[in-house]
């Protein structure tokens, strides 16, 4: 049985249908991201699934727990990482992660347990007992995707995880997300925007707009569906008879020196359509990526860049526990 | 089975009250924190004993308000002013912490919305009994208030009740508004009624009768009174009287807290 089973969830702000009708099952252990736009309805989901807000219509269950009828047994078994900043920046990290453990029911035995291996994970032990508002938007996001684990959760929802953070950042991010996900077994749930990060993180992914699931496959068959590479070659001599013979190349096309060529997985079978090209002055391969496949399934493209939450987090960050 | 079945519940009770003590802890963490505010909560009192208190009091005869002089009268008033204005005011905190996303941090924790409510409330009491307790020991040093450990104890419970009184109002009114300017609206709306109408500036035994009852319908009057007549030995109403309309008044504003807290939009 799916750990998560969602059926027709919908919710609707007066006139505003933000999640239209969206039915999904999520499997034990695994890393599923919604990805689209901002205001695609992605972190309503979420809010859903937690129990923070309650659906319109239709049902969700978490761990068979559902999250209407039993709102507190679903809230056992989850952990939840934030799109906006939610430690005390008048706290240290440690004392944040402290209060989460007794919050979230950590057994007493292993608190400081867990807090020690959490922070190790995140490498922010030497920070520990420096206050929040002294951390970098990286380290904050680093603590408090640590304190989302710290209580063993089944499932993690994680908002937009490294919104509004440098790429260096970003891509340590991934790799602490990883980690935790295969350390703890833990099935996650992550929303973003950035395609990169989809790409990298997720075993599925449902690609969200207007509040309807378009689309849901791996990163993998997502591409492999867009048909296969594009491959350039500035040549002045193929021969095309024996290209178009070739099993891997779908479509052929020669104009102005410059030969372009459809091809599944292009980077096993260069070797043999070189062979028939004569001179290649310069090759150029494009593997289809998820902005290939998102501008195909809605006809536009997604801004990455930049969209409301952007700078937006570091902004309110600055704001975070000011009391 | 049965046994099995009471235990699970002792362990719910014990991760409840653990909750319980995390939300409470961190308020008084966080109040403990910048010394500035508690720095601060304390001058604006100090300023009402040390100047309005002098300059209402040159133009009272000495001793004439009950055989004390207008500064010591108006001593325990000015506690519950510190009450009112500190704790409503913590109700606003959980408006700013909607505006981000802390308050879905303790929202997502598995307790009930009750604990979360309490802890809260608690939370924001034990910072309003910090400033109590400095105040009453400048009281003692500099306005020549006289304590005993009996008026002590009851001066705790009266200023406790209507902390967790007031303070749960605060936190109903912060749950059910979205913007710090509302609150700032409904809540001077409610401080000062509550505030003037209470007696805490001026006896309330000559007053015209309309203003009288006035009085005797505003619940913080009868703080204000019972805090007069264990401090002071001034007694206005009974202090049973008192004691019974704070008993009630705290757990109207208990249950009206809890109420608003389950509702919170986010």
């Amino acid at each position: 049985m799916p750990l998560i089973q969602i059926k027709n969830l919908t919710r609707k702000f007066e006139d505003f249908t933000a999640v239209d009708n969206v039915s999904l099952d999520i499997d034990e252990g695994e890393i599923f991201g919604l990805l689209g736009p901002n205001g695609a309805g992605k972190t309503t989901i979420l809010s859903m699934l937690a129990t923070l807000l309650s659906p319109t219509s239709g049902e969700a269950l978490i761990c068979g727990h559902d999250i209407v009828k039993n709102p507190t047994q679903v809230r056992h078994c989850i952990g939840f990482v934030f799109q906006d900043p939610s430690s005390d920046d008048l706290l240290t990290g440690r004392e944040n992660l402290y209060l989460h453990a007794l919050m979230y029911g950590v057994r007493k035995s292993e608190i400081n347990r867990k807090i020690d291996e959490g922070l190790m994970l995140v490498d922010l032990t030497d920070k520990q007992h420096v206050k929040m508002r002294k951390y970098s938007g990286g380290m904050r996001r680093r603590l408090e995707l640590a304190r989302g684990f710290l209580h063993n959760p089944k499932v993690l929802f994680l908002d937009e995880p490294t919104l509004g953070l440098d790429p260096q950042t970003r891509e340590s991010l991934w790799i602490y997300i990883k980690k935790l996900s295969v350390e703890n077994k833990i099935t996650i749930i992550l929303t973003t925007h950035y395609m990169e990060e989809a790409d990298k993180l997720c075993d599925r992914i449902g690609i969200i707009d207007r509040g309807k699931i378009i689309a849901l496959d791996t990163p993998f068959n997502f591409k492999k569906n867009m048909g296969g590479d594009l491959v350039s070659i500035s040549t002045s001599n193929p021969d095309l008879p024996s290209l178009e013979k070739i099993a891997c190349i779908t479509q052929v096309k020669y104009e102005h020196d410059l030969l372009s060529l459809t091809v599944d997985d292009a980077g096993r079978h260069l070797q043999e359509i070189l062979a028939h090209v004569g001179e290649a002055l310069k090759v150029e391969i494009h593997s289809p990526t998820l902005h290939d496949v998102f501008l195909k399934l809605t006809g536009k493209r997604m801004r990455e860049g930049s969209g409301g939450g952007e700078g937006g987090w570091m902004t309110r960050s600055m704001h975070a526990g000011k009391r | 089975m049965q046994g099995k079945d009471s235990n699970m519940t002792k362990g719910a009770v014990t991760a409840e009250l653990r909750g319980l003590y995390a939300i409470w802890y961190r308020e008084l963490l966080v109040f403990m924190r910048e010394p500035s505010r508690l720095v601060g909560s304390i001058i604006q009192p100090l300023l009402w004993l040390v100047i309005f208190g002098t300059g209402v009091g040159s133009i009272i005869e000495p001793g004439t308000i009950s055989g004390v002089d207008y500064q010591q009268f108006l001593f325990p008033g000015i506690l519950v002013m510190t009450v009112l204005y500190g704790s409503l005011f913590f109700g606003l905190y959980i408006i700013l912490d909607k505006r981000i996303d802390f308050l879905k941090e303790v929202l997502v924790a598995p307790l009930r919305k009750s604990t979360m409510f309490f802890g809260k409330a608690l939370g924001g009491s034990t910072d309003g009994l910090l400033q109590i307790i400095i105040l009453m020991v400048l009281g003692a040093i500099f306005f020549g208030i006289h304590f005993t450990l009996l008026s002590i104890i009851l001066t705790f419970i009266i200023v406790s009740l209507l902390l967790i009184s007031i303070t749960s109002l605060g936190l109903a009114i912060g749950s059910l508004m979205d913007s710090p300017e509302g609150f700032g609206l409904i809540s001077s709306f409610a401080i000062f009624p509550l505030f003037f109408l209470s007696g805490a500036l001026f006896p309330v035994r000559n007053l015209p009768d309309w203003l009288k009852t006035v009085v005797m319908i505003n619940p913080v009057s009868y703080a204000v009174d019972a805090l007069r007549s264990v401090i002071l030995g001034i007694t206005g109403y009974s202090l049973l009287l008192d004691f019974s309309v704070l008993i009630i008044f705290t757990a109207l504003t208990v249950i009206t807290g809890t109420w608003a807290f389950k509702r919170i939009k986010l």
